[in-house]
């Protein structure tokens, strides 16, 4: 088992690498100039060549890669003598347009990021599982029906609609909830409950949906298994029969996508953060594509990727801790 | 005094195509301690029948009717919970699969004894525990203490049999259903089980029906058969009576057309003409007699009424062939 | 009989690479399906190759119809190497030998009519125009014992025997030396699999075929074969006429295995001797040394752990051929 971990995190690690240096090549093969974007609207041709070399924009691609790595390990000095700044490690580059270190920037919106992340996905899965539960014990009767409806419905919705809808009804006509503005879980508990309240609902509606089909399938799937069949035959209560033979059996495939839709939501929501005014890592990657902020966006795409490949080889592990014949003797 | 007796059960599924009757009109009686086998192929119906007798067919549109009565109680008229007391306790059932019949998710030690707390909810884990292993090492699972914190899929097909095996007896049934439980197993396997199912039933004093398509096991430990077709019993008779002088032309076309290890290389073998029919579009009257051989020899009788199960010698048979004639069936190939 | 091989095989072996290797997920076992299997099929004959789960009997016969390639060893098919053959001769060769298996509902391509699967083999391998294909398939509807007209109908609408029926055509088409059954009637109800032993026999006839008839089933073997292999873990245990390998058993796992067959017939049922094999099968990673059946046979010895024993005459035998690898045969 120790040796299957330690395969699948070596394995991770090259990932990441191979990740990074594909995006490192993206960006640097987009017609975007990087030098150019260094000193604002009105800059003089002789700024940007200048700035270019100063920054390294000129050296070969596997330099510039190769400095950009170092930077995340030992933290990276930009600027001139004089009015330089050392970003410090993890250095993630340095944004021209904002003034400031990207990590700085992204540090700062991991946590509003991570905190609709975690409500929504909790939210989700009890809707979604618990839902497609009630569609697949009750099917063919009217929950199940809703659920279904309800699921069509959910996926069909685009995040930015449901969100406009939302604060229609919900800020500007009934006024039951206050408009969306982020405040920080230290600061006041209560407020940040309720600005994620919103957003949470959103994602989660809209997640759930799948989750509702996916769950009342596998449910479905499970109830015609022998062994299901037999459990029944030994005279377990049906209760029992549920939760240990049939959700047990159902939710190992779920759990491991739900694990790796968590991941990606942790790349940001861009359409919700937007709409609800969120200062979180979609946000900040949505403002950098407008501004064409590059280094911000190779960051953000970085840490996305990370979280993904981190997500995948957890769930890997997770799976052969759930499921028994997957585990490696 | 009878353990189980079936009055008239029939099971009927609604599908898209129309109705199903898999189960018309089958009635019989075991008595304590006996070992029955329901013989028949495919679409028979003899799957659908044991699994009434614990009210295990699940599906959108199942009608049963008739009475199922174990002990005098009536086990369709039940409420889910008295079933549910009934099932792997009064009446164990195993299937034919044994990788699919078991959880892949827990242990065999845990599922043997969940399948004795389910009914007797006050035993302590320790106790479950002592249960399981002696119940592994009774079905002759070697290294029981080891085997028993490991997982269905590390067995093979044989032990795991017996797992199922010992799963469906640690309450001491009445009477244990075995549905085709040796089909899925090699033949030298197969042996082995049968052989712990008769020894376990002596042990226990459980009385065994077995379900199955294959005579050889019928005849291995069989004491009383019933043979079915196209939803009912057409002959219910001793198994040496039944293979010595079938009483009923279905069963006889099933015996000639069983292959031996005493068969004559090349020989023709017997078969019976034709195909088993629909169980949606039944043919009218018999069943049978679109590939009955002596389906002419009454007239129109045979295509337009279902013959009754009726005594003949020592068993029952239905069919509408005169007693003289049908006691004469094994050598009746000159009739044709 | 002339003795005129069709078929031959010499030392097929098969080995698959299994298991993982702690770090670097190379496969670090060998499955040793089938390792050196020798035999002659006769043109016009049948030879039955039994044997359980795991033996390898399977393997062997995905081995003699090239649809794996051998680790080591040969096939020649009327003299070609089979194993040698590029793919152009290949596809010449695959003319004449053919496979038909053993799940009938999962042989047939459900959204093809029938005409169309069995002709399948047909268009493939271009040997007729299309008015011409269709004719030869209903003339082989016909030959199995299926209704021509029922051409366009759909595998659905089939019962098991009537698809097998088809694929048994569809082997046919090409009208081929040599078919490869792997267990045709497992899958069948009784009374419909004495309709199509009757069937391949019918054909063996007509047309010459020469069968490798793969079975678990040793009575459906013992009707229809000319000879009889015995397998277990992969090599060929005993081998010889039906008569001769059933009556006069020689080696102590067929003796277990012809025992523990069930007998319809209550009067000598219980009442034989069944030898009671001990144990499980060993795994085919890491069989036994010397003769592999050892662990389990009633009549191991020392000598069995070290030498394996060598496929000969079995002692005594009036008819010759008959052959067993054991050091201690009856």
């Amino acid at each position: 088992m120790v040796f299957f971990v330690l395969r699948r995190s070596f394995f991770a690690i090259v990932l990441l690498l191979i990740v990074s240096a594909f995006t490192f090549v993206i960006f640097s093969a987009l017609p975007a100039d990087p030098a150019a974007l260094t000193c604002g609207k009105n800059c003089r041709p002789e700024v940007i060549e200048s700035n270019r070399e100063r920054l390294g924009y000129d050296r070969p691609l596997v330099e510039q890669y190769g400095a950009y790595m170092k930077g995340i390990f030992a933290g990276r000095t930009y600027g001139e003598e004089g009015s330089s700044i050392h970003c410090s490690a993890p250095s993630l580059g340095y944004s021209y347009d904002r003034h400031e270190c990207v990590t700085t920037l992204i540090a700062s919106t991991l946590p509003v990021t991570a905190s609709i992340a975690l409500g929504a996905f909790v939210l989700w899965m009890a809707i979604g599982v618990g839902l497609g539960t009630l569609a697949a014990l009750k099917r063919g009767r009217w929950q199940d029906r809703v659920a279904t409806a309800f699921s069509v419905i959910g996926v069909s919705l685009p995040t930015f609609f449901l969100g406009l809808i939302f604060i229609m009804v919900f800020v500007i006509w009934t006024g039951i909830l206050p408009f969306p503005r982020y405040t920080g879980l230290t600061e006041n508990p209560v407020d940040w409950f309720m600005s994620l309240l919103l957003p949470w609902f959103v994602l989660a509606i809209i997640s759930a949906a799948t989750y509702v089909r996916m769950t009342r399938n596998g449910i479905l799937e499970v109830m015609n298994e022998e062994f299901v069949r037999l459990g029944i035959a030994k005279g377990l209560p049906r209760r029992r029969l549920i939760v240990t033979y049939v959700l047990r059996a159902a939710l190992v495939p779920i759990v491991t996508i739900a694990g790796l839709d968590f991941a990606f939501l942790l790349g940001g929501a861009l359409v919700t953060e937007s709409i609800f005014n969120l200062p979180g890592l979609g946000k900040l990657t949505l403002a950098a594509v407008i501004n064409s902020d590059l280094p911000i966006l190779v960051a953000t795409t970085m840490v996305s990727a990370v979280f993904i490949v981190v997500a995948n080889t957890v769930v890997d592990i997770l799976y052969g801790f759930l499921d028994p014949r997957v585990r490696v003797k | 005094m009878t353990l189980l007796s079936v009055r008239d059960l029939h099971v009927t599924f609604g599908t898209a195509d129309g109705d199903v009757r898999a189960v018309k009109g089958v009635s019989f009686d075991v008595s304590p301690g006996e070992t029955v086998a329901i013989v028949g192929e495919s679409g028979s119906g003899k799957s659908v029948t044991a699994n009434s007798l614990l009210r295990l067919n699940f599906g959108a549109d199942v009608r049963t009717s008739g009475q199922v009565l174990l002990e005098g109680r009536d086990i369709l008229a039940m409420s889910d919970e008295e079933v549910r007391r009934v099932r792997g306790r009064e009446v164990a059932m195993i299937f034919q699969d044994p990788l699919t019949a078991l959880n892949p998710f827990y242990t065999v030690g845990r599922q043997i004894g969940e399948a004795y707390a389910v009914h007797h909810p006050e035993a302590a884990k320790k106790e479950l525990r002592e249960i399981a292993l002696d119940s592994l090492h009774k079905v002759g699972i070697p290294e029981p203490g080891k085997r028993i914190d490991q997982y269905p899929h590390e067995f093979s097909g044989g032990m795991r049999q017996r797992v199922v095996v010992a799963m469906a007896l640690v309450n001491s049934p009445k009477i244990l259903i075995a549905d085709e439980p040796t089909t899925a197993l090699d033949v030298t396997v197969q042996a082995q089980i049968l052989e712990l199912i008769a020894a376990m039933q002596e042990e226990h004093g459980s009385a065994v029906i077995l379900i199955t398509h294959d005579l050889g096991v019928v005849a291995e430990i069989t004491e009383r058969v019933m043979v079915m077709y196209a939803g009912r019993v057409v002959e219910s008779a001793a198994v040496a009576d039944a293979f010595a002088s079938p009483t009923h032309p279905y069963t006889r076309g099933l015996l000639k057309s069983v292959k031996s290890l005493d068969s004559v290389r090349h020989e023709r073998l017997e078969s019976i003409p034709g195909i088993p029919p629909s169980l949606i579009n039944l043919p009218s009257g018999c069943p049978f007699h679109p590939r009955c051989a002596y389906a002419d020899s009454l007239g129109r009788r045979c295509s337009t009424e279902v013959p009754d199960l009726r005594r003949v010698g020592s068993g029952s048979s239905a069919c509408h062939l005169p007693d003289e004639r049908l006691l004469d069936l094994l050598g009746g190939s000159h009739e044709q | 009989m002339s003795s005129d091989v069709v078929l031959e095989a010499r030392s097929l072996v098969k080995w698959f690479p299994t298991g993982s290797s702690k770090l670097l997920s190379r496969p670090t076992d060998m499955v040793q399906a089938v390792d050196g299997v020798s035999f002659r099929l006769e043109r016009g004959t049948t030879l039955a190759v039994v044997g359980e789960s795991g033996c390898g009997k399977s393997t062997l016969g995905r081995l003699l119809a090239r649809l794996i390639e051998p680790t080591s060893g040969s096939v020649m098919l009327d003299g070609s190497d089979v194993t040698a053959a590029d793919s152009r001769e290949l596809l010449a060769l695959r003319r004449d030998i053919q496979v038909v298996f053993q799940d009938p509902y999962a042989c047939l391509n459900p959204r093809h009519s029938i005409g169309q699967s069995i002709g399948t083999p047909i268009r493939i391998q271009k040997t007729l125009s299309r008015a011409g294909e269709k004719e030869r398939v209903r003339e082989l509807m016909g030959l199995v014992g299926l209704n021509p007209e029922h051409y366009n109908r759909f595998p659905h609408e089939f019962s098991g025997g009537q698809r097998q029926r088809a694929g048994i055509a569809r082997a046919l088409a090409l009208s081929p030396k040599v078919i490869i059954a792997d267990e045709p009637v497992s899958a069948l109800d009784v009374s419909i699999q004495a309709q199509i032993l009757n069937l391949m026999e019918d054909l063996q006839r007509q047309l010459g075929l020469s069968y490798v008839f793969i079975a678990h089933d040793l009575s459906v073997v013992r009707h229809i074969a000319d000879r009889v292999g015995v397998m277990y873990l992969g090599k060929v245990v005993e081998i010889g006429d039906p008569e001769s390998v059933y009556d006069t058993t020689a080696h102590p796992y067929t003796r277990a295995l012809l025992s523990a067959v069930p007998v319809a017939d209550p009067r000598s049922a219980g009442r034989r001797t069944r030898i009671v094999l001990t144990g499980d099968v060993p795994s085919p990673v890491d069989p036994p040394s010397g003769c592999r059946f050892r662990t389990r046979c009633p009549k191991a010895e020392a000598r069995c752990a070290i030498e394996e024993p060598p496929l000969v005459d079995a002692p005594g035998r009036r008819a010759s051929g008959h052959l067993v690898a054991c050091h201690f045969p009856d």
